[in-house]
């Protein structure tokens, strides 16, 4: 069960030659700059961007090779596109229902009530597309999209349309669908937020070609790779809930490399939580600080540098012994500093987080 | 009412002719109008070329053509006799094949434009949504091109009703058979009968009005969803 799929297109100007492999589970992220071909790569696994001499094998089924084409229409996907494109002249039920009734009754797998819930749209099935708000109109094409029973969600970047106020509202609808489905999601972005938040997998595409693939951790903080690169690039860190400090309102989340104590969040014990943390939020330090406000202080290992501007250094850390489980972070820190502590690989360091943020 | 027998003929012919035409149209319009609308064929130019020829071209020239085309020796009298027909020239069949034609740009165009401003949007979205071509066709395209139709159908019988080159060259003018009201006007202008031209002309005024009126009443409220 996975996409296996070799994308090629030719269009003189731009050229997509992708070689994609992708689990059937999870959220998988295509993530690149404007223009590098995310959006047709998605289109062409849709079937709505001709691309003959591609090969996209699905599940084992073949979609796409040079003696096959399947149209879109009989491909088990949906699709929201970047704008919410709902039909004008159907209310929000009748969107719903055009994709629904033509899915057989047998391969109905997805209840709509489950998706008119997981969507708070309820309230806006008799309206009219034009008399939803532009976020509303969104969470209803998920939902259409969801009414097909897709085997695989694509979306093209379903929050590039939107204000930052209006991806604050859809964003957590996003992860409550990724969490709760365990349909298998495609998620094209060029925002590394979103990438960060939502994504298991990660593809990595630049000019049309597949620049980066795997787990979306380790190629969040690969300091080859662009992501890494970013005025606010952060360190992804899988932690799990370990109790609570009643006392001072704090929340403790075990990692492989010690205990994180947060902002006190309401969650259970074993809850599994990602945390972003911003590499301009960690400093470094040869011995361990005392007397300091900074509650999450870990025991670190340079991995790795690379200079990231004409004033600052990109350190990857590595946290916690175990080489199996270890976490990475990503520190900035200024080059005149590197220097003063003589980091290099291999050196033992103190690595001082003045804030982390649960990401979902 | 001051309106002869004759008169009240032209007229019925007259509202027959542009309703049947306008059907024709529409079920010849729009799948021609579909096709320009979604072709990427090179030689689409040609075609709306062919379609647009009635708007600049005189009536009478048209007219021409179709009278030899229809005639006993033209192309498609001949194959009517040959089936054991009559040459469509003269009669009304022959008036709704000039009409159809004569009328086509007016049908059309504004399908076609109406086809085009829906996007490719709409139409991708319904194939992800397991719509056929067919589907996607008759529970999108039609739709969305609502207020299309509304101007194809009314430009298309507005400009049948006030046909008059064509008419004559291939109708002739056989009271209640080819007489339409625009050249029973004219004859009762020439015969200076001008209280008779009068009473036709104002009833055609009068209809043509109330027709216009109670179609953009209509249009109106397909619009609700149009910002």
């Amino acid at each position: 069960m996975s996409i296996d799929a070799h994308i090629q297109i030719d269009r003189g100007t731009f050229q997509l030659n992708a070689r994609l492999e992708l689990p059937a589970r999870g959220v998988s992220a295509v993530f690149g700059p404007s223009g590098s071909g995310k959006t047709t790569l998605l289109r062409a696994l849709a079937g709505l961007e001709p691309c003959p001499d591609s090969r996209i094998i699905v599940n084992g089924t073949p979609w796409q090779t040079p003696t096959k084409y399947l149209a879109t229409h009989e491909r088990p996907v949906g699709l929201v596109f970047q704008e919410p494109s709902l039909f004008e002249h159907l209310t929000v039920q009748a969107n719903l229902d055009f994709g629904r009734q033509r899915v057989s009754k047998s391969a109905q797998t997805i209840p709509l009530d489950h998706s008119i819930e997981l969507l708070e749209i309820s309230p806006l099935l008799k309206r009219y597309p034009h008399q939803l708000s532009v976020g509303e109109q969104q969470r209803v094409a998920i939902a259409r999209a969801l009414a097909v029973c897709p085997e695989w969600l694509l979306l093209d970047e379903p929050l590039a349309a939107m204000d930052a106020a209006r991806k604050r509202e859809i964003l957590p609808y996003l992860e409550t669908l990724c969490r709760e489905t365990d349909l298998p999601i495609l998620y094209v972005s060029h925002s590394r937020e979103e990438v960060a938040r939502l994504a298991d997998h990660l593809v990595v595409l630049d000019e049309g070609k597949v620049i980066a693939n795997g787990p979306a951790i380790e190629i969040l903080s690969n300091l080859a790779l662009p992501l890494a690169r970013e005025p606010n690039s952060a360190a992804i860190i899988e932690t799990t809930v370990a109790g609570q400090d009643h006392t001072f309102g704090l929340t403790l989340l075990d990692f492989a490399g010690g205990q994180f104590q947060v902002t006190h969040h309401d969650l259970p014990v074993d809850t599994p939580v990602r945390l972003q943390v911003q590499a301009n939020d960690v400093s470094l330090t040869l011995e361990r600080p005392i007397h300091t406000s900074i509650l999450n202080v870990f025991k670190a290992e340079v991995a790795e540098m690379a200079e990231a501007g004409p004033a600052h250094v990109l350190v990857k850390l590595t946290v916690g012994s175990n080489s199996d489980s270890d976490s990475t972070l990503l520190a900035r820190i200024t080059r005149k500093s590197a220097e003063q502590l003589a980091l290099k690989p291999g050196l033992a360091v103190h690595a001082q987080i003045k804030s982390a943020a649960l990401i979902n | 009412m001051n309106l002869q027998p004759e008169d009240w003929n032209a007229l019925w012919i007259t509202l027959k002719l542009a309703a049947t035409s306008t059907i024709i149209l529409i079920i010849l319009g729009t799948p021609l109008a579909w096709w320009l609308s979604q072709t990427r064929f090179r030689g689409k130019f040609l075609i709306e070329a062919i379609v647009a020829l009635p708007l600049v071209l005189p009536p009478t020239v048209l007219g021409f053509y179709l009278l030899v085309a229809l005639g006993p020796n033209g192309p498609v009298g001949g194959f009517f006799k040959a089936i054991g027909g009559q040459p469509p020239v003269f009669s009304f069949e022959g008036l709704i094949i000039g009409s159809v034609i004569y009328s086509m740009p007016f049908v059309v165009q504004p399908l076609q434009d109406a086809f085009k401003s829906i996007g490719t949007r709409p139409l991708e979205v319904a194939a992800t949504l397991r719509a056929t071509p067919w589907d996607r066709f008759w529970f999108v395209a039609v739709p969305l091109a609502r207020s299309g139709f509304v101007t194809a159908a009314v430009l298309g019988f507005a400009h049948t009703l006030g046909e008059f080159g064509v008419v004559l060259m291939i109708g002739g003018n056989i009271p209640g058979e080819t007489q339409v009201v625009s050249i029973a006007i004219y004859d009762h202008v020439e015969s200076l009968a001008y209280t008779q031209a009068h009473w036709v002309a104002g009833t055609l005024l009068v209809i043509s009005f109330l027709l216009l009126v109670g179609v953009y009443a209509g249009n109106r409220k397909f619009r609700v969803w149009k910002p």
